[in-house]
């Protein structure tokens, strides 16, 4: 699945025991990619390799970090990971959706890398819908948390001082029986699948999810990318981290083209 | 979602979220129909050997293989054909049979400009250079397979592919308007082991390129 970039490093590189990996689920509004999108631009990661795998749709480009000519020409796919050593990070971007049906395999895969390239922990970045509230998530914080048991012992401490609210189960039989509650993350991707399998398989895993809808989903990135930080410190939280996080080149043009002067 | 009559919708999501379908445990019947429909969608290489008689592709020697064009979609497939392809100095070698909701094709070599197929040609003065003409739509599922099949036949050292493929107009992102920009216009992409020149501009972000080309 993973294979690592001809670089200079050799299999150093590849090397993440002890490392984060983080990751975005492919959800509603895009908003876990575009925040890792922040994180590789502005923590300027080096990209070590890529996942070669059928259960995303295939596509490709020139370099999404580009910042001048000389660095525009590499090619990029749609899955890819970058690493930054000094803080033990590594970071999966996903570019395309998945195939239909290849969600588990994905999930799987995915998991037995994690265990064999000895990642301490995995963060997912996801959200849900926000149309699927109940009346109490409509009020306060839209951001929430998960984390699998084995993360819960290492880190549930720190969470608890952050006071981030944890995402709430909904009844598995609404209106007929309120008591059997389970994990629900419409909108979600692998979410709850990887979620669910992590925790089954002892890793951990912590996800972090924004409510949203589908529209121009920046300040949703933004905003999951600022929780994030109060976890992870990746970049100095000054009181305007806004505009710490640097936004890649390939962000032009999210909304379409310019417009024919003739329109008017 | 309510919408403004009041009926609950289920929203589309740009992200291409099927949730429901993919939690659901499978059932035996399902898992048999999902195989069905996995078999259905397999796709079948046959190359045709020197000696004429067509084969499967799994038993044989991979053939060396220098130069691979592969024109894919009814444009790049159509410039092959009037520019570059004739009877005399080409032969077939291969052809895809393959099927999906947009198309199918068939194992016959003799076919309409107008048909659906995938055709492989061998040079006869080189036959270390080989070509594709793919004028059929290959499904999201099967790019993988495409590929794994018809790159698993090759000798891939020192092998360079080139890959002829068109896109609208429309598509191209750009900060003007593509009203007015001059087309049609040429943009290429490249790997770093490429060395040559390059003889168009390279495609400027945020633009990709999807699909088979990008398999």
């Amino acid at each position: 699945m993973f294979v690592p970039c001809d670089r200079g490093g050799g299999s150093a590189s590849s090397d993440f025991k002890g490392f984060t990996l983080l990751m975005p689920a492919v959800s509603v509004g895009n908003v876990g990619q575009l925040a890792i999108d922040l994180v590789i631009s502005t923590l300027d990661m080096t990209k070590v390799g890529y996942f070669y795998t059928d259960c995303l749709v295939p596509m490709v480009g020139n370099n999404p970090y580009a910042t001048g000519e000389e660095n525009s020409v590499e090619l990029s796919i749609n899955a890819e990971v970058y690493s930054l050593p000094s803080k033990k990070l590594v970071v999966l971007q996903i570019r395309s959706p998945f195939i239909k049906n290849k969600y588990r395999t994905f999930c799987q895969t995915l998991l037995s890398w994690v265990k064999s390239s000895k990642c301490a922990r995995v963060i997912l970045l996801s959200s849900s819908h926000a149309y699927q509230r109940d009346d109490e998530q409509l009020l306060g914080t839209p951001l929430r948390y998960l984390l699998t048991p084995d993360l819960e012992k290492a880190v549930g401490g720190l969470i608890q001082e952050l006071n981030w609210k944890e995402m709430e189960k909904v009844a598995a039989y609404p209106g007929i029986n309120d008591t059997e509650k389970v994990l629900h993350v419409p909108g979600g991707g692998i979410t709850k699948m990887l979620f669910t399998e992590s925790c089954s398989k002892g890793v951990q895993m912590a996800v972090l999810l924004k409510f949203c809808s589908e529209g121009d989903n920046i300040p949703d990135a933004f905003a999951l990318i600022n929780y994030l930080n109060e976890w992870l410190q990746l970049i100095k939280s000054e009181v305007n981290t806004s505009s710490q996080w640097k936004i890649p080149s390939s962000w032009r043009l999210l909304f379409g083209n310019g417009l024919p002067p003739a329109l008017f | 979602m309510a919408t403004f009559f009041g009926e609950v919708v289920v929203a589309p999501s740009r992200a291409g979220v099927d949730e429901e379908e993919e939690a659901r445990e499978e059932t035996p019947e399902d898992r048999e129909i999902r195989r069905e429909l996995e078999k259905k969608r397999e796709i079948d290489v046959l190359w045709t050997l020197k000696s004429g008689a067509s084969t499967e592709s799994s038993a044989d020697e991979p053939f060396v293989c220098s130069k691979f064009i592969v024109a894919i979609g009814h444009n790049a497939a159509a410039f092959l054909s009037s520019f570059i392809l004739d009877s005399v100095c080409w032969e077939v070698v291969g052809v895809v049979k393959l099927w999906n909701e947009w198309c199918r094709t068939s194992n016959t070599t003799n076919v309409l400009p107008t048909d659906s197929f995938c055709l492989f040609y061998r040079l006869i003065s080189d036959p270390t250079v080989l070509l594709c003409q793919c004028s059929c739509y290959v499904a999201e599922d099967q790019q993988f397979q495409w590929l794994e099949k018809v790159f698993g036949r090759m000798r891939r050292e020192d092998l360079q592919v080139t890959i002829l493929s068109t896109c609208p107009v429309a598509d191209y992102k750009t900060q003007e308007s593509t009203l007015t920009l001059p087309s049609p216009f040429l943009k290429a992409l490249r790997t770093k082991e490429f060395r040559e020149q390059v003889c168009c501009p390279l495609l400027e972000q945020p633009n990709i390129v999807r699909d088979l080309p990008a398999a």
